[in-house]
């Protein structure tokens, strides 16, 4: 294990960190003009790293010869597959985000270097193979983060998401960091192998508190119930392109981070840690539904709606084995697709002054004045809901044939029933938009990246997108197999 | 035309005219939509014309293996042949009959092709999963449809009819993951013959049960179905009552009677209960209305039971009768449905008591619903006749008092269907307005000439309806053979009757 190997296993990595201080002097010297330039050089960097990471996952590459620095990262197979994910919605939010900001000059040179370090610490946070490792992604991520929710400084809202954001999440932090303590002081090591051989012999009192505190923590950054109250506060208060950034990239993160603690350094102990997932799954389902129902705002009907999807994903995690941790993989890429096509579709969403409209009741028949945006956002609720033809079912599918096939009958039975109750708040978005009168509301011109974005996303997420399952199904199962084979 | 996926392109022809009339102008999608699905009547009437009598068991199959997990696999038996013959046919007079819709013409006429596509492939799939899937996807288009060219209140139509029929569709979808699990394969006609352990046969039919009985409706989950049918536009109740309830059934005979013959025969009482009930209870509820469509709707659920009843008499008159009520059904109530738009089209009313004396103003529109009226009821001659004939005439070998019970719906049918037929087009013009309504014009009469051409024949000549499938029926009874429940009536066959063989070889005849 050399380091020149460690070196070229984290390509990705280094191409980001030297192209954000690259982007950091530019900057520095070239002043709030140069975000333009910025931008361009950020989405440019972020789609790079997304090439330099894809031949581990076509390649298959799986166990130690692609463990660097000492089992601290793993950059096989898993890690390129939410990395590739993360980079890319990473760069479609720099892509739509300057019409968003244009209008109130909040543009600022900052903005695409933030989402670039948080990218970076995205990547760090799923392919950690080590609690350090871990910790320093996850606060990488968490800084950059903090300080985009609280990006448009001169809005109440947005500073108020900030604050709450950081507050909740040092505390999260706080709480994982205690597990980790607890699992180093129980087992020895750091590493998760080291944790992994150390608990064959049976999980320890200490180390099962300190399995307990690390979930709790995690559970709040992939905002599970019961860690979830921050984000429909966050979600609605941060500026709309962070929003879809947290929505998407942070909820691949974190979802990864998860699958590595759970199922490769804890994944012998499943039996301990079962229960507690089945039930953060079903209350994720059940609460992310219930409590949707009655928002007025969109983008807290999205923050329900991810912790209610949250809990689906969280049904593959139950079944703990290869296809669980497929179907999972496979759900996210639906999920940041149809997330990717909703947000965008709220950017476009604007009245004649270009001010952002965010209350459902008025979108009021906007199948009549915006039908184009109509029919995306109809797309992205039922692809949401799950219902079939649209590829949100197919995600959906994946997950519960995992918990059937691994004989967890109760959970799926359940888990669907209560997708029903998911239903009903999509249908009420489905209805204002077609049933209710016009209210002629949103008039704005949309600007043409958001077009592109949007029909890719809608084409994928439509029945077109069970075209790809083969080859999305052959990807998934690699990365889920590279996870399993991490030692 | 073994090779030729006529199948697959019964499919695509809606399909591509639905996209094409989300981007026309109201005429123009008008056109396109007839159009679209008079060429996929004449390639209905094609597959019927080739489709073997007597030859394999699933005939025009296909199988493309492009998607992971399931495969594009479509193939008919003569049981499906007939309902998507029964589907094809009624939807060129839905767009027909979609006249008097002037709002969003392009979108409307898109989310009934997206209707057919689905309604077809149902009855197509030869795979579970794309079964599901075609099976849930109609749920879209027809929540649109409830929603934006419905009455005035079609919003709680709408949502009671997605959320009813989904919470029944999701728990099937959990017992079909657990059988493919155990199964190893998600084709049907492979789990069809499968033997699932009997006791595990217990919680896998109330799954399904649960999914089909919302759809077909059953008493008591049947309430989205009057709400729905009163609020849908006129040709949304043809399909809804025509197609969509079909699938329920269609679901049975499919799916919970091959598949779980242990646990159909052990829950049939259930189903009789469920059966007589609804007899007996949506026909007293019927007689009471004062909407026209609601009252429909009522005998719609009446006649429903009539089907559910017959499949759960474990043998082949049960079987064939509820497959030709479900025909018949299709026919006669979109054929009711239809003459209740075409009044409504006049005066924007469905109340009963708004009209009357109709017969006087509008002689061609009393003999046709007449017509219809004696079809619903099952007088002799029209196609009500036969399959309710044998269905309780199956039942009967079973169960004496599920034949005797449900044989009272007959009675409250004509109670109630002549009681609204005598209130609309019989007695005294009390109100001016509908009393000037002119008789059919010619679109009208293009669309209840060939449903009443076909209830007669139905009527006259069942035996064209009941050969292809007769094979098919055959099979089930066999497989269900083993599960059969001892009747209590204790059917004994008499001595040969020559003259019982020549009365039907001369009916045969006509």
């Amino acid at each position: 294990m050399d380091w020149s190997h460690s070196l070229r296993l984290i390509a990705p990595e280094e191409t980001l960190s030297i192209a954000g201080l690259i982007l950091l002097l530019i900057a520095a010297w070239g002043g709030d003009k140069a975000s333009r330039l910025i931008s361009i050089l950020a989405v440019a960097a972020l789609v790079g790293a997304a090439f330099l990471v894809a031949p581990a996952l076509c390649g298959a590459h799986m166990g130690p010869d692609y463990s660097a620095f000492f089992g601290q990262v793993r950059a096989d197979a898993f890690s390129s597959y939410a990395k590739i994910l993360i980079y890319l919605s990473a760069a479609s939010t720099l892509v739509v985000a300057p019409a968003f900001f244009e209008r109130t000059g909040a543009m600022r040179a900052e903005f695409p270097i933030l989402i670039v370090f948080a990218a970076l610490g995205s990547g760090m946070m799923v392919s950690a193979s080590d609690l350090l490792a871990l910790y320093i992604g996850l606060e990488m991520n968490s800084l950059a983060a903090y300080v985009l929710a609280a990006f448009v400084r001169t809005d109440g809202r947005s500073a108020e998401a900030g604050l709450k954001y950081f507050v909740l999440g040092a505390l999260a932090s706080g709480i994982l960091l205690y597990g980790m303590s607890l699992t180093y002081g129980f087992t020895g090591t750091t590493s998760f192998s080291g944790i992994n051989a150390a608990l064959s012999g049976g999980l320890s009192h200490g180390a099962l508190f300190g399995l307990v505190f690390m979930l709790a923590g995690l559970a709040f950054k992939i905002s599970a119930v019961p860690f979830h109250m921050w984000t429909p506060d966050v979600y609605e208060g941060a500026p709309t392109p962070v929003t879809k950034f947290f929505a998407t990239s942070g909820k691949v993160a974190a979802i990864g981070l998860t699958m590595r603690v759970l199922l490769d350094a804890f994944g012998d102990q499943a039996a301990a840690w079962r229960q507690i997932v089945v039930f953060i799954a079903l209350a994720s389902i059940v609460i992310g539904a219930l409590g949707a129902i009655n928002q007025k705002n969109i983008k807290r009907l999205m923050a329900y709606s991810s912790i209610n999807n949250v809990g689906f994903i969280l049904v593959g995690l139950a079944a703990a084995n290869v296809q669980g941790a497929s179907a999972m993989l496979f759900y996210l890429v639906i999920y940041v697709a149809t997330s990717v096509a909703g947000f965008v579709a709220i950017l476009m969403l604007r009245d004649e002054n270009g001010e952002q409209v965010e209350e459902i009741a008025k979108l009021g028949g906007l199948s009549r004045t915006r039908p184009g945006i109509a029919a995306a956002l109809a797309f992205v609720m039922f692809s949401l809901a799950g219902i079939p033809p649209m590829f949100g079912f197919w995600g959906k599918f994946l997950v519960f044939r995992a918990a059937v096939d691994a004989d967890m009958m109760a959970l799926a039975f359940l888990g669907f029933a209560a997708s029903v109750i998911g239903a009903f708040y999509y249908l009420k978005v489905v209805k204002v938009m077609y049933f209710d009168e016009a209210t002629g509301v949103v008039t704005w011109k949309s600007d043409v990246w958001h077009k592109a974005i949007l029909g890719v996303t809608c084409l994928f997420i439509s029945p077109l997108g069970y075209l790809l399952s083969g080859w999305l199904q052959g990807l998934s199962d690699i990365a889920a197999t590279a996870l399993f084979h991490a030692l | 035309m073994s090779g030729f996926p006529i199948l697959s392109l019964m499919l695509a022809v809606p399909l591509i005219a639905a996209v094409a009339c989300l981007f026309l102008q109201a005429k123009a999608a008008r056109t396109v939509a007839l159009a679209a699905t008079l060429v996929n009547l004449a390639l209905g009437v094609a597959l019927w014309m080739n489709f073997d009598i007597g030859g394999t068991q699933w005939q025009f199959t296909e199988r493309v293996e492009i998607f992971s997990g399931f495969s594009w696999a479509l193939g008919i038996d003569g049981i499906a042949l007939l309902l998507i013959m029964l589907s094809v046919f009624l939807m060129p007079i839905c767009i027909g009959a979609s006249h008097s819709i002037e709002k969003r013409v392009g979108e409307y006429m898109a989310a009934f092709l997206l209707v057919e596509v689905f309604m077809l492939g149902v009855f197509m799939a030869q795979d579970l999963y794309l079964f599901y899937m075609f099976f849930e996807a109609g749920l879209i288009p027809m929540y649109l449809i409830i929603g934006i060219w419905g009455g005035a209140d079609r919003i709680y139509a709408s949502y009671k009819f997605f959320l009813y029929t989904l919470l029944g569709s999701v728990l099937m979808l959990v017992a079909m993951l657990w059988m493919v699990h155990t199964a190893g394969t998600s084709d049907i006609p492979t789990l069809m013959t499968y033997d699932f352990d009997p006791k595990v046969q217990t919680w896998l039919w109330l799954a399904f049960f649960a999914s089909f009985a919302v759809k077909m409706p059953m008493w008591p989950v049947h309430t989205w179905l009057p709400a729905a049918h009163v609020q849908a536009p006129t040709a949304g109740s043809v399909i809804l009552a025509g197609v969509l309830l079909k699938m329920g059934g269609y679901g049975f005979i499919r799916f919970s009677l091959p598949m779980f013959p242990e646990a159909s025969a052990y829950f049939a009482p259930l189903v009789w209960g469920l059966s007589m009930a609804a007899v007996v209870i949506t026909s007293l509820i019927a007689l009471v209305q004062t909407d026209m469509k609601k009252l429909i709707a009522y005998s719609s659920v009446a006649h429903m039971a009539i089907v559910t009843i017959g499949l759960f008499a474990f043998n082949v008159q049960g079987l064939e009768g509820s497959m030709l009520v479900m025909l018949s059904h299709g026919l006669v109530s979109g054929a009711l449905f239809l003459c209740v738009g075409v009044i409504y089209d006049r005066l924007h009313t469905r109340e009963i008591a708004r009209y009357g004396g109709l017969a006087i103003n509008m002689p061609r529109y009393a003999l046709f619903f007449l017509l219809f009226t004696m079809a619903s009821i099952g007088l002799p001659g029209t196609s009500g006749f036969v399959g309710e004939f044998l269905s309780l005439g199956g039942i009967y070998q079973a169960s004496t008092w599920a034949a005797l019970i449900c044989t009272t719906g007959i009675i409250l049918g004509a109670a109630y269907m002549l009681y609204l037929y005598r209130r609309v087009v019989f007695g005294e013009q009390k109100n001016a307005d509908a009393a000037a309504m002119p008789d059919l014009d010619v679109r009208e009469l293009l669309m209840v000439v060939p449903l009443a051409l076909a209830a007669l024949w139905m009527g006259i000549y069942p035996e064209s309806f009941i050969a292809p499938m007769r094979a098919d029926i055959a099979a089930l009874d066999a497989r269900l053979a083993r599960a059969k429940p001892e009747g209590d009536s204790k059917v004994t066959l008499g001595k040969a009757n020559p003259a019982h063989e020549e009365v039907s070889a001369h009916g045969g005849s006509h």
